[in-house]
């Protein structure tokens, strides 16, 4: 077999890309950074025709300018790795913005092949796309593509091949500057030649580079503008020609020759009036609306995770029941001695079992949040909540990455490096984590579903609604005295509303329900064996639970949770072991109150959950048992989000900050909750 | 006129943008070139603009609209 071929895939946000990439690879396909940088690099490896094609995401960008991040990474790799084939994916529907990177890719001068995707939705907006025209226009292959139905991928695979084994050859046609500019392109090749650090480059786009004044690759190149000697006559030239600064005419020209381009490859009707899309907006983001509608949706997302989730509860609990009973009667009939039998039965499989009992309802609530995310809604909340993050200093972007910690905070901390400014980055990311995580989920059905039986998704959108509340309050005081800074400009793009598809949002939820249950057999596992050992035995062997050494453990740091309402040992080791991981709470206290008196005396006949019973008669009231909530919800984030949040400000300190802070701002709102709580009476 | 001015549902052409090269190309960029059409969707529905241009909806904050210049179509 031949060498493997090399594709990079580039696009605009919003184009496409992650589903195009999906469906390439599926699901299989690593996950890194960039070297040095952090931005995420995605890359897959299939196999087509015989021939093994490695894919690398490119970070979506809009353009190649050397302003942000991304943008250099892109055209970086572009440069330096010389990728077989560059694949840029065009949404169709929006042509003419998406056309404009495409002639920044084609400018390169590596081989480019355009994906037209969405070919569905242009048509279905009355666009009639001569791909052959476009094709012979450009001066690349075109191969229409619609990436969610996984419509026409081996046609594209199959152009991809030939081009890369040069069997297509490609003559991209370059954009027309006007005289004025031309005339500058072709002075500074003729400086640019003899450049020795300009081989890896196209002159002619390293020339439009140099006009252009782009920092990075001046000095890549080791040249001094003011020593060109061209800048001189540029200046004088694009002040009385040109009447603007060369970098704009550049980019004005490009988008002219788009706009030509698309006269003769593209029928459009005249469209009157606004756009469904436009119409839906007209609602959902009304000035006043907006709010209350997404209030509401948030209220069914968690309603439908609380109530359909539950649905399968118990049929999983009674599976773990009846699996526990199973094993622990096979277990003393084969004579296994009574320590080992209570490590499985008790330890093991009710730690574990405690934690997957809750897969429906984080299945739900992944896939609540996938459709809403799927189909533009997600981008709609930022534009909502901007007025609000405003007035605590951050633009509504920043509600993004916040929002995405519903789900988990680690992805969510990654998502802050969408912010341009770093001060605003790093308040967010300190104030993700209030945000509650689908791990923290658990508990709250837990308690809520003992404490608060038939009020339960009041409850727990209430703790969803205080998280919200605390993390902006948190982002305030941060803006107003940690982090000072200018208002950050608000420009985002809109992308219209589309059907989420069942693939797309599956995939989406099926990656996040595995991690939870590959915490469950890890972390979770982990944390069950160590509880089992703690509650088990002391320093001199096995004990009473009561005079084990997790009890003593919890019963040192019990004190500090009295006035909250919850000092027993029992919820403070659960507090503890919550570090590794949230949802060790509930697989801690499932072993806690699920173990008998002493190791081995468990009834092995209730259910898994059966340690509910003893949870309603362990000292909680409704009160206390509110206010652990809203401890679980605010306190310490766990070691992932720790070691995340280190990595993002690339410093222990923030990482000890906010594992402090958020600590003290857990215990105080819980102190509040039961102090004030109990004068009123509940 | 800032394009901060404008009311709902008219269409105008964008003349300049007074800003620093950063933004001024970022917002290039995504297609805000002198001379280009632009309709406002939503004019301050929430402190911030949506606009129709190019085919795509941008949504510019009130500090941006502020220094885009633009000229009614007449």
């Amino acid at each position: 077999m031949s060498k493997s071929i090399t594709i990079a895939l580039a696009g605009n946000p919003n184009s496409g890309k992650t589903t195009l990439f999906n469906a390439f690879t599926g699901a299989r396909h690593s996950v890194g950074n960039w070297a040095g940088v952090t931005v995420e690099r995605k890359e897959g490896k299939i196999e087509h025709n015989n021939e093994q094609i490695n894919i690398v995401d490119l970070p979506g960008t809009y353009s190649l300018s050397p302003y942000s991040l991304e943008e250099v990474v892109a055209r970086n790799y572009i440069v330096d790795e010389s990728p077989d084939v560059v694949l840029n994916i065009v949404d169709a529907s929006n042509i003419e913005r998406n056309l404009y990177l495409s002639t920044q890719l084609i400018e390169l001068g590596k081989p480019v092949v355009i994906a037209l995707n969405m070919m569905d939705v242009a048509e279905k907006k009355g666009h009639k796309i001569d791909c052959k025209k476009l094709s012979e226009l450009l001066g690349v292959p075109v191969v229409p593509v619609i990436a969610a139905q996984k419509k026409g991928i081996q046609e594209l695979l199959n152009t991809i091949l030939e081009v890369a084994k040069g069997k297509i050859s490609c003559t991209p046609s370059d954009v027309d500057y006007g005289k004025e500019i031309e005339v500058k392109i072709k002075e500074t090749i003729e400086v640019l030649k003899d450049n020795i650090h300009a081989h890896k480059f196209n002159l002619r786009w390293l020339a439009l580079k140099v006009l252009e004044e782009d920092e990075v690759i001046l000095k890549t190149i080791k040249v001094d503008l003011s020593k060109l000697q061209l800048q001189e006559q540029i200046a004088v030239t694009s002040e009385i020609a040109l009447k603007d600064d060369l970098g704009s005419m550049i980019v004005s020209r490009k988008y002219t020759h788009i706009a030509k381009i698309i006269s003769k490859a593209i029928k459009k009707p005249k469209v009157a009036g606004l756009s469904t899309s436009d119409k839906v907006d007209k609602i959902l983001i009304n000035r006043w609306l907006g709010l209350p509608i997404f209030a509401a949706l948030m209220y069914m997302v968690f309603g439908f995770t609380f109530n359909i989730g539950n649905i399968f509860l118990d049929l999983i609990d009674g599976s773990f029941a009846a699996l526990g009973e199973m094993v622990g009667a096979s277990l003393e009939a084969a004579g296994t001695a009574e320590w080992l039998n209570s490590l499985i039965v008790d330890g093991i499989i009710s730690g574990i079992g405690g934690v997957l009992t809750f897969v429906p309802n984080i299945a739900f609530l992944f896939i609540a949040l996938g459709i809403l995310e799927d189909s533009g809604y997600m981008a709609r909340v930022a534009f909502i909540m901007d007025r609000a993050m405003r007035r605590v200093g951050l633009s509504g972007k920043a509600f993004i990455p916040m929002l995405m910690g519903f789900g988990c905070s680690v992805p969510a901390v990654m998502g802050t490096r969408t912010l341009e400014e770093e001060s605003d980055r790093l308040t967010t990311i300190l104030v993700t984590p209030f945000m509650s995580c689908g791990a923290r989920l658990p508990i709250y059905i837990l308690f809520a579903g003992v404490f608060f039986p038939g009020k339960e998704g009041v409850v727990v959108y209430s703790l969803y609604m205080l998280g919200i509340l605390v993390a902006v309050l948190a982002a305030l005081t941060f803006k107003k005295t940690l982090f000072k800074g200018e208002e950050v400009p608000f420009i985002m793009e809109l992308p219209p509303y589309r059907m989420p598809t069942i693939r797309g949002t599956g995939l989406h939820v099926w990656e996040k329900v595995k991690g939870y249950i590959l915490k469950a057999g890890t972390v979770i596992f982990a944390a069950s064996l160590i509880i089992w050992f703690l509650l088990g035995f002391n320093l001199s062997g096995v004990s009473e639970m009561p005079q084990s050494i997790g009890a003593s453990i919890g019963k040192v740091f019990a004190p500090i949770f009295t006035p909250l309402g919850f000092g027993n040992w029992q919820a403070t080791l659960a507090l503890i072991t919550g570090l590794l991981a949230k949802e060790a709470v509930v697989s801690s206290m499932a072993v806690i109150y699920g173990l008998g008196e002493t190791v081995g005396s468990a009834a092995v006949d209730g259910d898994v959950v059966g340690f509910i019973s003893t949870l309603k008669t362990s000292g909680f009231t409704q009160l206390s048992a509110y206010a652990f909530m809203v401890f679980t919800l605010l306190y310490t984030p766990c070691i992932a989000v720790v070691a995340v949040i280190k990595r993002e400000t690339n410093s222990w300190r923030w990482a000890g900050f906010s594992m402090v802070y958020q600590f003290v701002v857990a215990w105080v709102v819980a102190l509040l909750v039961y102090q004030v709580g109990g004068l009123l009476g509940f | 006129m800032p394009l901060s001015m404008i009311s709902n549902g008219q269409s105008v052409l964008l003349t300049d943008i007074n800003w620093g090269p950063k933004l001024k190309k970022k917002l290039q960029d995504m297609g805000l070139t002198p001379g280009v059409e632009m309709i406002v969707i939503s004019n301050d529905t929430n402190g911030s603009f949506i606009l129709k241009v190019r085919d795509s909806r941008l949504v510019l904050g009130c500090s941006v609209t502020q220094q885009i210049m633009v000229q009614s179509i007449v």
